[in-house]
Parts: C-alpha cells; sequence; structure tokens
C-alpha cells in the first residue's frame, strides 16, 4: 500500500475518534461544572474548563486568542473553531478531507457517512447549538462517530486497510483517554482525604465513568461503592472495557503486529512493550509510583510509538528486493 | 437552414433499420417512466460523484456532465470502416512521432514543413534519439469523429497526450444497462466494459524490455484535477496503484513508490499529467506534481511513461492538416477516414480566404483544447467575429479555420421532450504489442438547440455509443 495512503487512513480514524473523544471531554467538563462549588481553603480551584484545556494542551493557544475563560467561550473552541486541531469541526473536516483523497481505499458508505457528517458540521451555528442544548449535541456527535466505526466494521475489507485505520483509532483513544484521566486526577482537591471521601470526588469518578461510557461496567466489575483506586484500575488497567487503556494497548499490538514486516522491528518492540506492562500492571504499583508521573510516561511512550509508525510505515524509504 | 443528417431518423422521417428496437422500446415506454428513468440516472451519478471541474468557473465548481438516454448507435459496417481508419490513423501518427524524434525524414521530404515541427510549442528536444518500447508514443489515444453533410465521418482531432473521457464510456453503459436492460437482449451490442483489461494489457506490453512481471500505476495531477475522477476509476479497474508525484521517487534511474513494505519499484506509469509537469528538473522548475528524475530515468530505459513524452506535436491542430499525408508517406495507403478541410492561417492566400468569410468558418487556436478560444462564425455576433480578427491578425500562425461542420443530429431528452442535437464520437485506440480499438467510445451532445459545441466545459452532454455487432 503507498504511504500516503496508509497515512490518509490513519489520519481519517485518528481525526474520527478525536471528534468522539473531544466531545466527551466536554461531557466531562460540563457535568463537572454543573456541580455545587466547595471551594477547598488554600487551594488552587481551577475551573474544569480549564482543567479540560490544559489535558488537551491548548491552555496557552486558548488564553492567547481568546483571553479570559468563560465556559461559553471554550465550549465553542472546543467545537467550532477550526484553527483549533481538537476541535470537532477541525477534526470532522480533516477527516472527511482524507476519506476524500482516498474514496478508493475506503467503502462508499463510509464516504457517505463522512460526507454528511461533515455537511451538517459544516453549516453549525454556536448560538443555536447552545439553545438547543449542548448535551443534546454532544449525543448526536457520539451517535455520529459510533455510525461510523459500524459502517467500517460492517463494510470495510479485513486488510492492511483495516489495521491502519485501527491503528489510528486505538492510538488516539488511548491519547485521549490519558486526557480525560488527568481532567479528572489533575483537581488538586482530589484524593486529599482519601479515606472520608467527599461528594465532589465522588460525583467527579462518576462524571469520569460516564463520560467513558463505563458507569455500567464499573457497577459489573466491582458491585461496589467508587473508590479512586477502583476507578483507575478499571479505566487503566480493565481488558474488557472498550476505552481502557490497557485495552486500546492490546489493539495497537495487534495491529502493528499484523502491519509489521517484522517482530523485531521498532513498532512492534514499542507497542509490545506498552502493552505487555499494562497487562501485567497492578493498580497498587501505578498508585505507589503516582498516577500524574504514571500517566506522563505511558504518554511519552505512545509518542514514541506514533514516531516510530511514521518512519516505519509512513516515510519507509528501504529498497523493496525485487 | 441546413438539414441535418440525424442518427436515428432518415430524411422521409422513417426510422433507420439499426434503431429499430430502440425506437419501439421509446414508442412503449410511457412518458412519466422515461421521466423516472432520467431521475434516476441523475441521482445515481451524483452519488457516485463522476464530477468534474470547470476551469474558469468559480470556486472550483464541480458538475455533473448531463447524461441522456436516447443511445448513439452505429451499425457494424460502418464501424469496420472506422475502426480500420482509426487504426490506420494512429499507427501513422506513431510513426511519425517515432521519425520526428529520431531521423526526421518527414522534414527532410518537405511533406512537412521543418519549423512547424521544430519550432512548434509541443515539440520535445529533450527526446531526441529516445526509445521508447516498440516504438510506441501515443498508447493511448482519443480520436474525435463527426458525422457532417449527407453521413460521412470526418476526423475532427487527434487527441494524443493525455485524452479523458473513456470513464464516461464504462459508466453511461452501466447506467444504460441499469435503465433498459430488456434492451441488451433484443440488440447485439458489442460490449465495452473489458476496457481496463484491454488497457492494463497494453501498458503492462510497453513495460522496459526485461522485465517479467511489470508493475502498472496511474500518475495523477490529484484531487483538484478535473478529471480525478477518471484516474481514480482506472486504478481501481485496473486494480494498480493511483500515485501523485510525492509517491514517487527516482534513485539511480530507477523509479519507485513509497509504500509501507518500503520502496517498490514501477515500471509502466500511465500518467495523467501533462508533459510539462512531469519533471522540475526536465520541464518546468516550478511543478510541485512532478517527479525529479523521472524524465531521466524514462531516457535511460528504466520506466515506460504512456503516453510518452512529446507527444503534442503529431496531435497539433496545425499538423493535423498533413495527417492524410503522413498516412500516405508512411503506410503507402490512402487515408480510410476523411480530414476536414482545412485553411492554415500561417499561409497568405488562406489567410485572405479566411478573413474574408469569419462568419462561415470555425477559427480555432492550434494549441487551444477543450473548446476555449475558438470562433464559430455563424454563431457569432457581428463584435465577436470583429475582435477575433484582430487576434487573428496579430499572430496568424496560431490559427486554422474550417468550414463549419453540419454535424449530425441524435435525438435527446430535451425539456419540451425529444429534440434532434448534434453529437460527435470520441473512440478511443489502444497501441501497444498491436493496435486495438475498443467497440464504443464517448459520444457528446451539444444540449443548447442549434449548438456544435459538444465539449464537457461548454455545456454539453454525453450519451451511451452503441457499436452494433451484426
Amino acid at each position: 500500500m503507498l504511504c500516503r495512503t496508509a497515512a490518509d487512513l490513519y489520519w481519517l480514524s485518528r481525526h474520527m475518534e478525536r471528534v468522539d473523544n473531544t466531545a466527551r471531554l466536554i461531557d466531562l467538563a460540563h457535568r463537572i461544572a454543573l456541580l455545587p462549588e466547595r471551594p477547598s481553603p488554600g487551594l488552587d480551584n481551577p475551573s474544569p474548563w480549564g482543567r479540560a484545556l490544559d489535558a488537551l494542551g491548548r491552555a496557552e493557544d486558548y488564553a492567547l486568542r481568546h483571553g479570559a475563560l468563560t465556559p461559553a467561550r471554550v465550549q465553542q473552541y472546543l467545537i467550532l473553531d477550526a484553527d483549533n486541531p481538537s476541535s470537532i469541526y477541525a477534526a470532522v473536516h480533516a477527516a472527511r478531507e482524507s476519506g476524500r483523497a482516498q474514496r478508493g481505499a475506503i467503502t462508499s458508505e463510509m464516504y457517505e457517512e463522512l460526507n454528511s457528517t461533515w455537511l451538517r458540521v459544516r453549516d453549525l451555528d454556536f448560538d443555536q447549538l447552545s439553545s438547543d442544548g449542548l448535551s443534546q449535541f454532544l449525543d448526536w456527535v457520539k451517535r455520529r462517530a459510533g455510525a461510523f466505526r459500524g459502517v467500517t466494521l460492517g463494510t470495510m475489507g479485513r486488510g492492511e486497510a483495516n489495521e491502519f485505520l485501527k491503528l489510528g483509532t486505538f492510538l488516539e483513544r488511548a491519547d485521549s483517554g490519558v486526557r480525560l484521566l488527568d481532567v479528572n486526577f489533575s483537581d488538586p482537591r482530589f484524593g486529599q482525604r482519601a479515606e472520608e471521601r467527599s461528594a465532589v470526588e465522588y460525583y467527579q469518578m462518576s462524571a469520569l465513568l460516564q463520560s467513558l461510557s463505563a458507569f455500567e461496567t464499573f457497577r459489573r466489575v466491582y458491585r461496589d461503592v467508587l473508590t479512586p483506586a477502583r476507578v483507575a484500575e478499571l479505566v487503566i488497567l480493565n481488558q474488557d472495557l472498550p476505552r481502557s487503556l490497557a485495552r486500546c494497548s492490546a489493539a495497537i499490538r495487534d495491529a502493528v503486529m499484523s502491519l509489521a514486516t517484522s517482530r523485531r522491528s521498532e513498532t512492534a518492540r514499542l507497542s509490545g512493550i506498552m502493552a505487555a506492562e499494562i497487562a501485567y500492571g497492578r493498580i497498587e504499583d501505578v498508585l505507589a509510583e503516582g498516577l500524574p508521573s504514571y500517566l506522563a510516561r505511558f504518554l511519552d511512550r505512545l509518542y514514541k510509538l506514533a514516531d516510530a509508525i511514521r518512519d516505519e510505515f509512513l516515510l519507509n524509504t528501504d529498497v523493496v528486493t525485487e | 437552414m441546413t438539414s441535418f443528417y440525424d442518427e436515428m431518423v432518415d430524411g422521409d422521417g422513417r426510422t433507420r433499420p439499426h434503431y429499430a428496437a430502440f425506437g419501439e422500446w421509446l414508442a412503449r415506454t410511457a412518458p412519466q417512466r422515461m421521466a423516472q428513468k432520467r431521475r434516476e440516472a441523475e441521482v445515481a451519478f451524483h452519488r457516485v460523484g463522476i464530477t468534474f471541474a470547470v476551469y474558469g468557473e468559480k470556486s472550483g465548481t464541480e458538475r455533473l456532465i448531463p447524461f441522456d438516454l436516447v443511445p448513439r448507435i452505429v451499425p457494424a459496417d460502418e464501424w469496420r470502416t472506422l475502426e480500420a481508419g482509426l487504426v490506420q490513423r494512429v499507427r501513422a501518427l506513431n510513426l511519425f512521432l517515432h521519425d520526428v524524434y529520431h531521423a526526421q525524414r518527414i522534414l527532410e521530404t518537405g511533406i512537412v514543413p521543418r519549423e512547424l515541427v521544430l519550432y512548434n510549442e509541443q515539440y520535445r528536444p529533450q527526446m531526441r534519439g529516445v526509445d521508447p518500447p516498440g516504438g510506441i508514443y501515443a498508447h493511448v489515444a482519443g480520436i474525435d469523429v463527426v458525422r457532417a453533410g449527407i453521413g460521412d465521418y470526418y476526423v475532427l482531432e487527434d487527441n494524443l497526450r493525455v485524452p479523458s473521457g473513456v470513464s464516461y464510456m464504462l459508466e453511461n453503459r452501466k447506467m444504460m444497462m441499469r435503465l433498459a436492460p430488456e434492451m441488451f437482449a433484443e440488440v447485439p451490442v458489442a460490449p465495452v466494459e473489458h476496457y481496463p483489461d484491454l488497457l492494463l494489457q497494453n501498458l503492462r506490453s510497453v513495460a522496459p524490455a526485461g522485465i517479467e512481471n511489470p508493475t502498472v500505476a496511474v500518475l495523477t495531477p490529484g484531487i483538484h484535477n478535473s478529471a480525478y475522477y477518471e484516474h481514480a476509476f482506472l486504478a481501481q479497474q485496473m486494480g494498480v496503484e493511483l500515485v501523485e508525484g510525492p509517491d514517487l521517487l527516482v534513485l539511480n534511474d530507477t523509479v519507485y513508490m513509497r509504500t509501507t513494505r518500503g520502496l517498490s519499484r514501477v515500471h509502466v506509469i500511465y500518467r495523467r499529467l501533462d508533459d510539462d509537469f512531469l519533471d522540475p528538473n526536465a520541464f518546468r522548475a516550478d511543478s510541485m506534481l512532478g517527479v525529479p528524475g523521472l524524465f531521466a530515468a524514462y531516457r535511460a530505459g528504466r520506466v515506460t511513461l504512456a503516453n510518452a513524452v512529446g507527444t503534442g506535436v503529431a496531435d497539433d491542430k496545425s499538423v493535423y492538416p498533413y495527417v492524410p499525408d503522413l498516412i500516405r508517406h508512411y503506410l503507402s495507403e490512402e487515408p480510410i477516414l476523411n480530414n476536414v478541410p482545412t485553411w492554415r492561417l500561417r499561409d497568405p492566400d488562406d489567410l485572405k480566404y479566411a478573413l474574408e468569410h469569419l462568419d462561415e468558418l470555425v477559427v480555432k487556436e492550434v494549441h487551444g483544447a477543450g473548446g476555449y478560444g475558438m470562433l464559430i462564425g455563424p454563431a457569432a455576433t457581428r463584435a465577436e467575429i470583429e475582435s477575433f480578427r484582430e487576434r487573428i491578425l496579430a499572430a496568424p500562425a496560431k490559427y486554422i479555420a474550417q468550414p463549419t461542420l453540419a454535424l449530425s443530429t441524435c435525438p435527446t431528452f430535451v425539456n419540451a421532450g425529444l429534440a434532434p442535437r448534434h453529437v460527435d464520437l470520441r473512440p478511443y485506440v489502444l497501441s501497444g504489442k498491436d493496435v486495438r480499438v475498443v467497440p464504443g467510445g464517448l459520444t457528446r451532445v451539444a444540449l443548447p438547440e442549434g449548438s456544435l459545441v459538444v465539449n464537457s466545459s461548454q455545456g454539453g452532454g454525453t450519451k451511451d455509443t452503441w457499436v452494433l455487432e451484426r
């Protein structure tokens, strides 16, 4: 397969996954913002919108172009700002352009999904969107992303092209999974009094699970009360939850293994290590290291893997012997 | 007003025999049913996205080329003559190109004026001495044919660079089989669906010598090109990669494409990119679309380009008047197909005649293509004629003139119902190990009443073309 085709497919699915995850991030911030404020004296109390921008690494860009944090302005920035590569608008547009360039490599149903989502997003109006209700819009976005995944699963051949699509999907999902966790666990008030959990903590954890569509799974797996350790264990280490870091890492490794020409290649090595560490990890060790440090290390691994994927598949310059 | 030769109906208003079965189908299909079929065709073409971009219109407009439900039907015996004439013509043109880029004997004989070739913008001196496999230059030719007067065929124009439109030939056939399947059981229509297979065989047959299993790729300028749909379509139908310039890389005069498994060698490139943009090292240095080093690899015989570089010198309108003489010279045969009588305005006598008869002539730029920059005398206003006269006088050698041909008509659906509209025909000629013509082609139809311009960029539509097997 041409490198350009592989790159377009990889970015097509990354961007579609980003659409879904940006919606989930907004949903999470929105849920947390609705909780009653109980400022802890002596601590910095950043708004969830500020933490959402931080998690995406867009806080500086936002401050530069928009200044003060207001919920509506951050929402507009995350939904409609064409110059913010994490925005729903920019991600849908990028996905559709990749799809248009590779119409021959994807199915016509997939293209029609992309195209109709884009046509709707292109004509979005923020005032209209706000008056219709933010949650309703975010549900629509998640449904469109789900429809695209479903059409891909139901119509796309199981070849190399499909593996690049999967690679993009799970890399992006792992990346945003870390960011969602970060929004939650970066609240300095969090875990202050681990023994007697505050109501704020409870609602924040429940919001995180809901934004990851993981609330039901939590109940099924633990049949017990929410604790930070259990939530972290589920979201990071659980092999069943489709959005957990463990599930994403395993899916990335599987896609890489079916694409790599050799098991000794750099992508195979990096994805293998990442998946194995999570698969055999224990939540006690994660918490002992500290979540921020653990997540930063994981993110660093993801970046190195993404670089290796670029070098090995998307810019490969070894001559194939005839 | 002149009466035109109609493809379906004779001078006495009777349906010609080869249209009998279709005429009955038209008569027995209710108008509502027909309207429904026309809508169905439009919806289907939109969904598949067979659109093309029109240059010179605002904001890269994508437009659908209108499809008409009444096919152009060519009787078997007429096709046999056409086919023989097309093969003959393309063989002569390939021999001419080989000669022009080697010994140039044709210029010694004076059959074609030396300066007409050597000073032609389309002449590529870099091609002197290059030996393309099999001596083939125009691997894919689209020859525009019209029927005029009492029904004789004329060649209007040769397209030897990157002729397009073949995807419409294939899509139109698919559409007709969907809308009128019963007709294909009744009428012996020759199939065209194998064109991509023939094209692939043809391209593989001209691979550099000694390559057992050549890799073919289609080179496109990219998604913004007006014919991108066709490039993607042909690559997909042939099962080969559709590449853009940056996907290719030249190392040691060998062309590779960048794949996820590494660099993979390419032996034959069906390029849909003009000469100028192929290689910034050899041609236009500002080309972002081409591949640096491609031409050197080509000269070294390490890759085949189809069509070859420099074919434009043979399809130039200034060379067109000489094609019958080329056929006589290279093949020692009489031309089977007529040329349209042509005044070369570089010649003072011809110029004088043309300037006196501008209101009845068609004047074309010799390097123009696609119906841009031409004057149709009988349809032009006084002011348009006068302004064109000044353009001619400024550079007479840039123009040729031809009588306004009474192009044949074919019944076509318009708002008011069926009405005769002028048509032309572009069959596709493939040259490789042998020369083959797929029995069919692209029929273009000028939709405005009385219009003689069939180019899709000027509001033309298309029809399916049925060549009868008996």
